[in-house]
């Protein structure tokens, strides 16, 4: 279960995030949504650690911590970004071992195992080989999927799932996020699609613009 | 033919002369230039100032006058060379300049995103350097580093100015000596076959790294 109590962000003196509070039990799926420039992605990048809060507090199961500064507990989150962000000089085996081998020192052999299992799981049997330039936006977002999968996260998180996406690929990130949460999976979505954020909302956060 | 056979061996030691200086630049400074090419990008900006002002004075000067300055001038301050230490000290401050403004051109090029990608997967600095970075950066600036190792072949005559016999010297000596222009046809010629070869290599590399885009 993750707690956010009192977040606040500001940039340059503007508040973008003022006392968020939120909770999002285990297993659920908690939707942000709102106009753009909302505050939407600042609030994930808080949540993942990629900006550090002005104030408030982050709970991860009850226990307080840091996601800008926490490395080195398995209080880990995952992030699906917009645009994927994969590694392009990696194939696509390669992007999903790098962090399990590197980061949480599994031995290689059982990190290709699981991570060959994961992508068979996602549908991406036989694409493990290829690299991303070799992909399309759908398989692309599933590796990245993947990739987040394989570090064993507590949470889930996705930045815009289905904007660089065709509409007909919707249904199937829909269906991905929808198999997560039946396998207890935390998750959490950030998108500005209201009828894709209802479709899979257990709970609902809309954020709006600062005067 | 006789002719030819007489002033190859004088030309192909100045040839050994050019490569030396090549292969020891090019050793030292592309590494170095990656060092300093990170440093161009860290936020420490006393270090960014320092290192900018360095590659202006190199770039912005010739390198034949810094090769001038590292040995006739160095001296005054209490730094003696031999010729050749001072030859491979200027070009290596001269060539590391351009490598570094190269690679902090590529690392530059490199999207935040892949930073915070790996990030978020808990890569240390280190490892997102080693295994996500510089392998990207390579292939983006193999091109313009070629460039580079090509002018070096040539610029390597520039050593004639403190002395050095390197292969244009060689011919150039030839020449004021026998009255001929074929010294230098040779010389012409010696310099194509050592730039054909770097640029045969090149193109290897970068074909090497053609499998990803």
């Amino acid at each position: 279960m993750l707690e956010l109590k009192g977040i606040t962000k500001k940039f340059d003196g503007k508040t973008i995030l003022d006392q968020v509070n939120l909770t999002v039990p285990d297993g659920q799926i908690l939707t942000i949504v709102g106009p753009s420039g909302a505050g939407k992605t600042t609030l994930l990048r808080c949540i993942s650690g990629l900006e550090v809060v002005d104030s408030g507090k982050f709970f991860l199961d009850g226990q307080a911590f840091d996601p800008a500064t926490n490395r080195d507990n398995d209080a880990v989150i995952g992030v699906v970004f917009q645009d994927f962000q994969l590694f392009p000089n990696l194939t696509v085996l390669q992007n999903v071992v790098l962090a399990p081998t590197m980061v949480l020192k599994r031995s290689a052999a059982d990190a290709e195992k699981e991570a060959r299992a994961l992508l068979e799981r996602l549908n991406l049997g036989g694409k493990a080989d290829l690299f991303p330039y070799e992909l399309s936006g759908g398989q692309k977002q599933r590796v990245a999927i993947v990739r987040a999968l394989a570090m064993h996260p507590k949470l889930l998180c996705y930045d815009e799932p289905t904007s660089a996406l065709d509409p007909d690929l919707r249904r199937e990130v829909e269906e991905i996020i929808l198999k997560l949460k039946r396998e207890g999976m935390t998750q959490i979505v950030v998108t500005h699609d209201m009828p894709f954020a209802e479709s899979i909302a257990d709970q609902m956060l809309r954020v709006e613009p600062k005067e | 033919m006789h002719y030819v056979s007489q002033i190859l061996p004088s030309l192909i030691s100045g040839t050994g002369m050019t490569l030396s200086i090549f292969f020891w630049t090019l050793i030292i400074s592309v590494p170095l230039g990656i060092l300093v090419g990170l440093g161009m990008i860290t936020r420490f900006k006393p270090l960014t100032w320092l290192i900018n002002v360095y590659v202006w004075l190199m770039r912005g000067t010739p390198l034949l006058l810094q090769l001038i300055f590292v040995f006739y001038g160095l001296p005054i301050i209490g730094i003696v060379f031999n010729r050749y230490d001072a030859a491979l000290f200027a070009f290596i401050l001269n060539y590391t300049a351009y490598f570094a403004e190269i690679f902090r051109g590529g690392l530059q090029a490199i999207p935040v995103g892949q930073y915070e990608s790996a990030r978020v997967l808990r890569l240390t600095k280190w490892q997102t350097l080693r295994k996500i970075v510089i392998p990207q950066v390579v292939k983006i600036v193999l091109p313009s580093i070629g460039n580079e190792v090509i002018n070096l072949v040539k610029d390597s005559s520039l050593v004639y100015v403190i002395g050095l016999g390197d292969l244009l010297r060689a011919g150039n000596v030839a020449m004021a000596r026998d009255v001929t222009l074929v010294p230098m046809l040779l010389v012409g010629v010696i310099y194509l076959l050592l730039t054909a070869v770097c640029t045969l290599v090149l193109k290897r590399l970068e074909k090497h790294y053609s499998y990803w885009r």
